[in-house]
């Protein structure tokens, strides 16, 4: 009895070491000691409307695989798919407190009191028009070769921006791509060793890759085309023209997709921006709906 | 060292192995894969790990409900993780079932098919977010209550699984109960919600220990070998005893009349438990299980193409799928 008693109080106190717990699990501001000042000669809205695209990407994408929890293929997947999506929303918490820091907050406020900070402001009362994520990230999952097949498609197109980031001017935005990168590029292997198995597996597992993969490529034409603010941030040496990651991020789905005895669907015309702009489809709504919901339920609580 | 010999062993020879198997624990010393075991012990215990086993990977879902609606970013992360470590449980548990000889897919189907258990607890709904923060305060409190113990099982990989499975069950804990603390700082509506949620709670959380000690068939055998350590009746009242001054410091009001301090004792008098509901949940007519068995085992079947893609790429390319 006497044993059990100190297990017991051993384990009740033993809280010190928190490294080993997720990202973003802890009782911390995710930017507390970072130093948040603007380069010169940037304009803190841009910077901030930029962070809300890269941010608005990681949660919504998060959200998408929080979906596949208690329904995935096996236990390691539940695990890994958790994995990826702890990542992408501790990635969209520091990106939104970015924003947030440097003033861009939207609407938000006119709904969200000031007890809430302002990742959440962000992240629970924006209306969908205010989102700045792509099309990619917001379509619903299908089925789990489409659902690879997109985080094939979102990390690779993600890490090729964060790999250029990391030498940002802005010291926040470097930082956060520095620790994504190793993040992401866990996510894009990930992804790419499941299609690889998904492509060369079953006659059924083929033809649900294929199937995936035609269905994700029309979603790749408005993603390498800049908006104003991002040309602005590229010439400022804050932000990357996604047009100069097109080349690479084409190369490497090509590879995966051809070791994955997948057809390579034809690359779409290019397209203006959408989704950077706030121009979303009904699921971006119906999504938020649903992670919005209770926290507009209540816009005075704490939690 | 000359290896085992595979032939059955003889009468005399399962005598001398019985001898050493009740010797080890009667040393307080582990039983190892290897180790020969009496049948009884290896069913036993295949039962116990995979039914706790069970209540990991179910033990997701009524959380897992709110993962899409958590109010905050920071919640939505806390909960993530939790629920993705009760997935990392579930591994270690059947894993270690199968140092026995079970088989993860062959449970499952168990599972699935209603041929094993999981702890009644997870045939209750989540109503609020509130249920979030009672579940990781008193039922991964009960479950602590229930499984510190067992670090001290006789059986080698099931007590190092749990001492892992301990530590992070009192991470959660904690996390429950700083959640509850703060929503008992906000408005008045959140602290119904807390309210609500420890009265449809508490109750069901008593019953995690299992059946009292004089209806409980199957825990003296199993405190004999070690597989148990503590009775029904002995490890609720240390929760009864744990949890009451913890809902003092929180403001919530336990949901028993009868509930006082024994001063001669030392310990809390709580009321009467309803047995009958129980076994009403327990054999599968709570509000929850057909709901909980269908999702599990639409995870199985609509994904079963998925396993089968992985297992066709492997014999193809010749090793394992990673």
């Amino acid at each position: 009895m006497g044993h059990e008693e100190t297990v017991y109080e051993a384990l009740d106190h033993a809280h010190g070491g928190e490294g080993h717990w997720a990202f973003g699990t802890g009782f911390d501001d995710p930017l507390a000691g970072v130093d948040t000042t603007v380069p010169d000669g940037v304009d803190p809205a841009d910077l901030g409307e930029y962070c809300l695209m890269l941010g608005d990407d990681a949660l919504v994408l998060a959200q998408r695989l929080t979906q596949w929890i208690t329904a995935a293929p096996e236990l390691e997947e539940e695990v890994a798919i958790a994995n990826v999506a702890l990542d992408l929303l501790g990635q969209a918490r520091l990106l939104l407190a970015r924003a947030g820091s440097v003033g861009v907050l939207g609407r938000s406020r006119e709904k969200a009191t000031e007890s809430i900070p302002d990742e959440d402001a962000l992240a629970y009362f924006r209306d969908a028009d205010e989102f700045r994520s792509t099309a990619l990230v917001a379509a619903p999952n299908g089925d789990f070769a489409q659902t690879i097949v997109r985080l094939l498609v979102a990390s690779t197109v993600r890490l090729a921006v964060f790999a250029r980031l990391r030498e940002s001017r802005d010291p926040v935005l470097a930082a956060i791509a520095a620790k994504g990168v190793n993040e992401l590029t866990y996510h894009r292997d990930h992804a790419a060793r499941w299609l690889l198995r998904l492509g060369d597996g079953t006659d059924e597992s083929h033809r649900r890759a294929q199937a995936g993969a035609d269905a994700i490529w029309r979603l790749l034409d408005d993603l390498f085309v800049p908006t104003d603010v991002e040309r602005r941030l590229t010439e400022a040496g804050v932000a990357v023209d996604p047009a100069g990651t097109r080349d690479e991020v084409r190369s490497v789905l090509v590879q995966v997709l051809e070791r994955a005895t997948l057809r390579v669907p034809g690359w779409p015309a290019e397209a203006p921006p959408r989704g950077r702009l706030g121009q979303h489809g009904p699921e971006l709504a119906e999504l938020l709906g649903v992670l919005q919901g209770l926290a507009r339920q209540h816009p005075a609580a704490t939690w | 060292m000359s290896a085992p010999p595979l032939d059955r062993p003889t009468v005399a020879d399962e005598q001398a192995l019985q001898d050493l198997f009740d010797a080890t624990i009667a040393a307080d010393h582990r039983i190892e894969p290897r180790d020969w075991m009496p049948e009884g012990y290896r069913k036993t215990l295949v039962r116990q790990i995979a039914q706790h086993a069970h209540s990991e990977i179910i033990g997701m879902q009524p959380e897992g409900d709110w993962l899409l609606a958590a109010p905050s970013l920071r919640r939505k992360a806390i909960l993530l993780a939790k629920v993705q470590d009760e997935a990392g449980h579930g591994m270690y548990l059947y894993s270690a079932a199968e140092t026995l000889g079970a088989d993860r897919a062959d449970l499952t189907d168990k599972l699935i098919e209603g041929r094993q258990k999981y702890s009644s607890i997870f045939n209750y709904p989540t109503l609020t977010y509130a249920d979030v923060g009672v579940i990781g305060w008193l039922v991964d409190g009960a479950a602590i209550c229930n499984q510190v113990p067992l670090c001290r099982s006789s059986y080698g990989p099931y007590a190092r699984a749990m001492i892992r499975i301990c530590k992070e069950e009192s991470f959660h804990q904690r996390q429950g109960y700083e959640l509850l603390l703060t929503m008992m700082r906000g408005t008045p509506e959140q602290r119904a919600m807390v309210q609500d949620a420890v009265d449809r709670w508490w109750w069901p959380s008593l019953m995690m220990f299992g059946p009292p000690d004089d209806d409980s068939p199957n825990s003296a055998q199993s405190m004999a070998w070690g597989i148990k350590r503590h009775s029904n009746d002995e490890l609720r009242q240390r929760y009864v005893d744990m949890s009451v001054p913890q809902a003092e410091v929180l403001g919530v009001t336990l949901p028993d009349p009868d509930l006082s301090y024994d001063a001669e004792t030392g310990h809390y008098r709580f009321g009467a438990i309803d047995w009958d509901e129980f076994k009403r949940v327990i054999s599968g007519n709570g509000p929850a299980n057909a709901e909980r068995i269908a999702r599990r085992r639409a995870a199985r079947d609509d994904n079963a193409w998925v396993t089968e893609a992985a297992t066709a790429y492997a014999t193809k390319h010749g090793r394992a799928a990673a």
